[in-house]
């Protein structure tokens, strides 16, 4: 039940808000703040103020990682749970910190004075092993700052009044090139824009071949153009910060310390594509960073670049917002990202119609990466020639990256598209590296027989995520870290993904305690591809990306968990069905147990 | 002359904005689903309908016909790849179809004899559900749902009311009841809505009425769904009578 006081703030929370449904989840996430949970009160005013079913809302609710309908203790602890967090120790800190609070994990205390969990990629794989407390992000954690915290928590010491040397997120660049070489000047990119017109400013961007660092890839100027050409009442630009994908924190790094170049983009693109309103998607793992982007989002208003007549323009008026999200990975899919906006479970949306065209509230809407923002920004002050002046003639300008795992340098890197894969991993000082796992869990696995192949959309694309892998580590165990992402992030829309990627998990777990067969790595594998060629998005489609890729490329360590490598059946199953073949007179390839048979 | 493009080397004339599967409907050419009904926006979920149009694997029902487009529908590859699909369904619910009233009338299990999915090929998950057997008229069998959201989309867009949604999420997703108590007895359901009829499965079923057609008898005991269709039609149409 929620207290008269509770019910007070809930009442203003929601006096505050009129009453439109696509409020729904950033007033659940406020909710969830203030009381540690969504009381079940809250559920009903929700539903009664929003005009919303209580079936709906609990579905939102329970969609989203961070939304609890049980009460969270006061100190709320998630351990992020990527594989390179796992590989600094992650597991033994939150056995220690368990031991030491005296709760499980995955549970909370009696006293409701703390709770324990893994979540998925923080996005701090630079400086890990790192959690979320309350959701602020804590980095480098040891056992000393784990005594610290247990410390404190029984202290019941305040979070904001914890040190904050525990709450440092260092930059850590350490390679630039063109793009964080060169320099920026606030307005400049918006001012050319308006001189220039919008249609100049689309030959600009198409010109510099500028293609979305988000790993898709597809043409900025192109994306701009469709929806700048989609007749509609209102146009969004929407900046995906929703940086899931495990080993990724380049975002997290140009939103610290570059906000003001990506908002200069989506001004930009709204002077382009005639939008009156922004939406800066934060996910919720980067809420630490909010007061620093509102603070520049003021500063920006105060300078004219944002708000009523931009830079004296009548007419040009433009203003962004920042949505939370709050633990939802698929959310990073454009599509969902958009059912996140307006307040929905994300799923992603079938296209056509793509976003485009008919996006956020229905209305042409474009939706692009953090990275790809800030660069367009660049390019509209510095020119195409500019950007093109490194690259490839098809993946022009310079990717960062985000290096983590085994590497005596780990942090933030801008190279060149079309770098070689061995270049990059001398630059970090990687040493007998195993493998790479290139565009986080959903990207590829690389072997060193293919070191030599380069960064680029048409060689390896990524959104930004390099984690490296050295021969000391056992594969398997990233590849069943990855396989269980994907299976606790799947939104259970279609049956490929929601099915496969547990099935995947259960299959990957025979093998991993050595009680599979061979026959259990060709069911990995049929699972895989049936997902690749029939999930409904880029979810699925990838989903098995680790465990196919482990398969082809590093079969070795497979085939040494198998219960008996040597194991032959005493007879050969199928062709012991060759007699019925023959009297069937059945010589097709469903009259075979290869390749799924009946 | 009118647009048109070829499945499986059949020539289908189609209009401007129909889907592949609107197509297929209309010129009486069977790609098996679950979660389409010609009568609600199309879900694209189940991922049955998949084809390759062009040499794309696609959905059927949420693609739209091009002209000229070459599409390949019962080749073995496809047919295998829904087998698996129907397997992945069977896997993460409980059907036990000996045991289940809409055994021959139901669409999961005609569909998987069109696709010749004989036996089971993996482990079971045997999730535990509950059944909800709350309301007067009607009773819900959460263990063979297939989340196809029929009924939350005829209880949304047909009768209005927003009967059902759906919680969780990856394999914990699962359907859900507008209601205070979250039962179907407390909620504004009734046997004569729209939502009622729709069920590919036997997830949602009449309650006092059992095997009133024998086992035999049924709707695909005596024809291939890929003859008589959805079953949600031929309720609809024993609804009218």
């Amino acid at each position: 039940m929620v207290e008269d006081k509770p019910k007070q703030i809930l009442q203003n929370m929601l006096n505050d808000r009129e009453s439109d449904p696509t409020h729904l989840l950033q007033t659940l996430i406020e909710v969830q703040q203030a009381f540690r949970y969504i009381p079940h009160d809250a559920i009903d005013r929700l539903a009664e103020s929003l005009g919303l079913g209580r079936a709906f809302i609990l579905g939102v609710i329970e969609f989203y990682s961070f939304l609890h309908l049980e009460p969270r203790g006061e100190y709320d602890i998630l351990l992020s749970d990527n594989a390179t967090d796992q590989m600094q120790g992650s597991r033994l800190l939150a056995e220690l910190l368990a031991r030491q609070l005296d709760v499980g994990i995955g549970g909370t205390r009696g006293d409701y004075r703390v709770s324990l969990g893994y979540t998925s990629c923080t996005g701090m794989g630079d400086q890990g092993p790192a959690a979320l407390v309350n959701g602020r992000a804590v980095t480098r954690l040891t056992s000393e700052r784990i005594d610290r915290m247990v410390s404190l928590i029984e202290q019941a010491i305040p979070l904001d009044q914890w040190p904050a040397e525990l709450f440092a997120v260092t930059a850590g660049v350490v390679r630039r090139d063109i793009i964080l070489n060169s320099d920026y000047s606030a307005g400049a990119a918006i001012r050319r824009g308006l001189e220039h017109g919008p249609e100049a400013l689309l030959d600009l961007l198409e010109q510099s071949g500028l293609r979305g660092c988000g790993g898709a890839g597809f043409s900025t100027g192109k994306k701009w153009r469709f929806c700048a050409g989609a007749e509609a009442a209102e146009h969004y630009v929407v900046c995906n910060a929703d940086e899931g994908e495990p080993g990724t924190f380049k975002d997290r790094y140009l939103l610290q310390a570059h906000a003001d170049r990506l908002f200069e983009g989506m001004t930009l693109c709204a002077a382009v594509i005639g939008a009156r309103r922004g939406f800066l998607y934060l996910r919720g793992e980067y809420r630490y960073l909010l007061e620093t982007l509102h603070k520049t989002l003021q500063q920006r208003r105060e300078r004219n670049l944002l708000g009523h007549s931009i830079l004296g323009r009548a007419g040009f008026d433009f203003d962004i917002e920042i949505h939370l999200g709050a633990g939802a990975y698929i959310c990073g899919e454009e599509s969902a990202l958009i059912e996140s906006l307006e307040g929905k479970r994300g799923i992603p949306r079938n296209r056509p119609p793509f976003p485009v065209i008919q996006g956020y509230r229905g209305m042409p809407t474009v939706v692009n990466n953090v990275e790809t923002l800030a660069n367009a920004a660049m390019i509209a002050q510095h020119g195409p020639a500019w950007f093109r002046s490194v690259g490839t003639a098809q993946s022009p300008g310079t990717k960062l990256l985000s290096i983590s795992g085994d590497c005596e340098r780990p942090g933030i890197y801008e190279f060149p598209f079309g770098t070689p894969i061995g270049e990059i991993l001398a630059a970090c000082q990687a040493h007998h590296t195993q493998a790479v796992q290139i565009g986080g869990a959903a990207g590829r696995l690389i072997p060193p027989t293919e070191f030599g192949r380069t960064l680029a959309f048409e060689d390896l694309a990524t959104g930004g995520s390099f984690m490296v892998f050295n021969q000391g580590r056992e594969l398997l165990k990233a590849i069943d870290n990855f396989t269980r992402f994907f299976s606790h992030e799947s939104c259970g829309f279609c049956t490929p993904c929601r099915v496969g990627t547990a099935m995947l998990v259960r299959q990957l777990g025979k093998v991993m305690v050595g009680h599979a067969t061979t026959k259990d790595l060709d069911e990995l594998a049929t699972l895989g591809t049936l997902m690749r060629q029939t999930s409904h998005c880029g979810l699925g489609l990838t989903a098995a990306n680790p465990v196919l890729d482990g398969l082809e490329k590093f079969p070795g360590i497979f085939q040494a968990r198998l219960c008996s490598t040597s194991f032959e059946p005493s007879f050969d199953l199928d062709a012991s069905l060759q007699e019925a073949r023959a009297l069937t007179g059945r010589t097709d390839p469903g009259a075979h147990l290869e390749g799924g048979g009946v | 002359m009118n647009p048109s493009f070829k499945i499986d080397g059949v020539t289908v004339p189609f209009e401007a904005g129909q889907s592949i599967m609107e197509a297929a409907l209309a010129a009486k050419i069977y790609i098996p689903h679950l979660c389409h009904n010609p009568e609600f926006h199309p879900h694209g979920s189940c991922r049955l309908c998949c084809v390759t149009a062009d040499g794309r694997s696609v959905a059927a029902c949420t693609t739209p016909a091009l002209d000229g487009m070459e599409v390949a529908n019962e080749t073995h590859e496809i047919t295998t790849q829904r087998r698996l699909l129907l397997k992945l369904l069977f896997v993460e619910g409980n059907h036990v179809c000996p045991a289940c009233e809409k055994s021959g009338a139901c669409q999961l299990q005609a569909v998987a004899y069109h696709c010749g999915m004989l036996a089971p090929e993996f482990v079971h998950f045997y999730p535990r559900r509950a059944v909800d057997a709350s309301h007067p008229e009607t009773i819900i069998d959460f263990n063979r749902c297939i989340l196809c959201e029929l009924c939350v989309r005829a209880s949304r867009e047909y009768d209005k009311k927003g009967v059902f949604s759906i919680g969780g999420r990856g394999i914990q997703a699962h359907l859900m009841i507008n209601s205070a108590s979250g039962k179907l007895g407390d909620s504004h359901f009734s046997a004569a809505d729209k939502a009622a009829r729709v069920c590919p499965v036997g997830a949602i079923l009449p309650k006092h009425r059992g095997y009133e057609v024998p086992i035999g008898k049924r709707l695909y005991d005596q024809e291939s769904i890929s003859q008589v269709g959805d079953v949600a039609a031929h309720q609809e149409r024993d609804h009218g009578e």
